[in-house]
């Protein structure tokens, strides 16, 4: 149990930010420990932070410099960062549907064609993936997801779509994705899912934390549009399973 | 109640207070007045909250109307023409517009956003804690987006107090200070290149980030690194080798390493630079960079104190007149100089 745990780096982010780089890499160990950490410097407290981002590998810090210096917050965040990790309580878990394919997820046959299989078979593979919300980022609700199955991975686009739909479940690189609001994508597209990540006049407005885990169920496009209308109306869609 | 009507207005106006905080974990930025010290003292001239929400104005004409009463504002940031029923409104002071009455606001001559705030602030729904426009989301208030011509924004009528001008110290000059960082070590001579070259900010640039043109920057391992956190001012750098530093509308994290983050202190002065005109960047310590900060602190919560009654100035600048003087100064930006420039229009 007892592995030293290798010190994070200390990096600035400005003059009112750090950022704790675990890895440079995408990596399970790194995220946890992100998490880790994310927790702590919560339960400590500190004045001088005001808000903290998780991401796969780092933890973005930012404080106020009127209350603290960036040194003697680098050693604090350090000396938390080295605490053996907790014990990893189970994580919520969510069932969240997908329309596969056709105007839903216009690049399941390219991705099918590139990966040489059907694609249902990629369909398959991808609701059978269990995944954990590494972090949440760039546009509101925006989740990205760790756990893509190996041999489903792919380079993003050469040229990346400027508008891609609310909803959109994509894949990229090592990583698959769901995309509360239209925006910019460089990734494949395979569905759409009637849940929104983010919605604002909803409890909670933001559905998913960094850390929770997902797993993704196949709908047919009726069940799609009769679930659109009921997240439309507030409701959750997504299922929690009592684990 | 009073209403501020929105006649005509330049693209890029949107309503932005200190912006929210709190949810960057979940994807939202906290968006946020680009020009937080001039916001600040737009207010500070009124008597509001320093970091309430204003008017920040998009460089080109625009045109604002008291309906139902009389509405106090005051006008800060880029300096430009304006104007009340054809008398000359000076930057950093306030003006009362009769019902009826129109500012109108000219093209931005030196820096690009003016900040508008109104006696008793904008009124609106908080969301998150913020009225700031991020339209992206669908947050502000009392639109979710930029403003259109017929917005009516509701405001206090004005109170019966004398007219205003603060007076701000000279603009800082000289290249825009970064802390090197956090990815400074993708970059070879790139970093190089990044403090010894002129920059020019690009036409297409908008409140989620400037881009900037100059010398390609070259990346030591290609240019994708594993997304991580964003803040104001972190200069990223992607494939083509042009910065883009990013604004308080950017995404909460980015896949591009990041060379250099703009310090606080000139954040605001980085951000009204104009499309074109060339700068530089200059790397300082941390220590350096938290006293800017410290000092830039301090100069925002002075802003009350630098309040006078307007009048004592108006007095000076006839006697100026009068000694004939006022049209050698059309071409220097200073808040004092400008005033007496409009004055001999």
């Amino acid at each position: 149990m007892a592995v030293a745990l290798s010190p994070p780096r200390i990096l600035p982010s400005g003059d009112a930010a750090i950022t704790v780089e675990f890895s440079r890499t995408i990596d399970e160990d790194a995220n946890r420990r992100v998490l880790a950490l994310d927790k702590l410097v919560a339960a400590a407290a500190l004045r001088a932070v005001t808000e903290t981002v998780p991401t796969y590998r780092s933890l973005l810090v930012h404080y106020d410099p009127m209350q603290i210096d960036f040194d003697a917050l680098g050693a604090k965040l350090t000396e938390l960062a080295l605490k053996p990790l907790p014990e990893t309580k189970a994580a919520r878990r969510w069932r969240i549907p997908v329309a596969y394919g056709g105007e839903n997820g216009v690049d399941l046959e390219d991705v099918a064609k590139a990966l040489d299989i059907t694609p249902e078979e990629i369909v398959r593979r991808h609701v059978a993936g269990d995944y954990k919300v590494a972090m949440i980022g760039f546009t509101p609700g925006w989740s990205y997801l760790s756990g893509l199955p190996s041999e489903m991975q792919m380079s993003r686009r050469q040229n990346p779509r400027l508008l891609t739909p609310a909803g959109t479940i994509s894949i990229g690189g090592i990583q698959t994705g769901v995309q509360c609001l239209a925006g910019p994508s460089g990734w494949h597209l395979l569905g759409r899912t009637a849940v929104r990540t983010y919605q604002l006049g909803r409890d909670p407005t933001f559905l998913l934390e960094p850390g929770d885990a997902v797993t993704f169920a196949a709908v047919d496009e009726h069940t799609f549009r009769e679930q659109d209308r009921a997240a439309e109306a507030g409701e959750l869609v997504a299922e929690l399973i009592p684990s | 109640m009073s209403k501020l009507v929105v006649a005509s207005v330049s693209p890029g106006t949107s309503v932005q207070d200190v912006g929210r905080f709190g949810a960057q974990r979940y994807g939202l930025v906290p968006s946020g007045a680009v020009d937080r010290l001039a916001m600040a003292a737009a207010n500070a001239l009124l008597g509001n909250p320093l970091l309430a929400a204003t008017i920040e104005l998009g460089p080109l004409n625009s045109v604002f109307t008291a309906k139902g009463g009389a509405v106090r504002v005051a006008l800060t940031g880029a300096l430009r023409p304006a104007e009340v029923a054809g008398s000359q409104v000076a930057i950093n002071t306030t003006v009362t517009l009769a019902d009826g009455e129109s500012l109108n606001i000219g093209v931005a001559r030196a820096g690009t956003f003016g900040y508008l705030a109104i006696e008793g602030g904008v009124r609106g729904e908080p969301m998150f804690g913020s009225l700031a426009v991020n339209a992206r989301a669908g947050l502000g208030s009392p639109y979710p987006r930029p403003l259109q011509v017929g917005d009516e924004l509701p405001v206090a009528t004005a109170s019966a107090t004398p007219e205003k001008r603060i007076e701000l110290p000279a603009p800082v000059e000289g290249p825009i200070r970064v802390v090197m960082g956090p990815q400074d070590d993708e970059f070879a001579e790139g970093k190089d290149v990044f403090l010894s070259s002129d920059w020019k900010i690009s036409a297409t640039s908008d409140r989620m980030g400037y881009r900037l043109e100059g010398p390609v920057i070259r990346h030591l391992h290609g240019h994708n690194i594993v997304s991580d956190g964003t803040v104001n001012g972190s200069i990223q750098v992607p494939g083509n080798g042009q910065p883009i530093v990013l604004m308080p509308d950017r995404g909460t994290s980015g896949g591009y390493p990041k060379i250099a983050t703009v310090i606080s202190a000139d954040l605001g002065r980085f951000g009204q630079t104009q499309p074109g005109m060339p700068f530089r960047f200059k790397a300082i310590t941390m220590a350096e960079a938290q006293a800017a900060y410290r000092a830039y602190a301090e100069l925002l919560q002075s802003l009350p104190s630098r309040v006078h009654d307007s009048n004592i100035l108006m007095l000076d600048i006839k006697a100026l007149l009068q000694a004939n003087v006022a049209g050698t100064a059309i071409d220097a930006i200073d808040d004092a100089t400008w005033q007496f420039a409009n004055a001999g229009n």
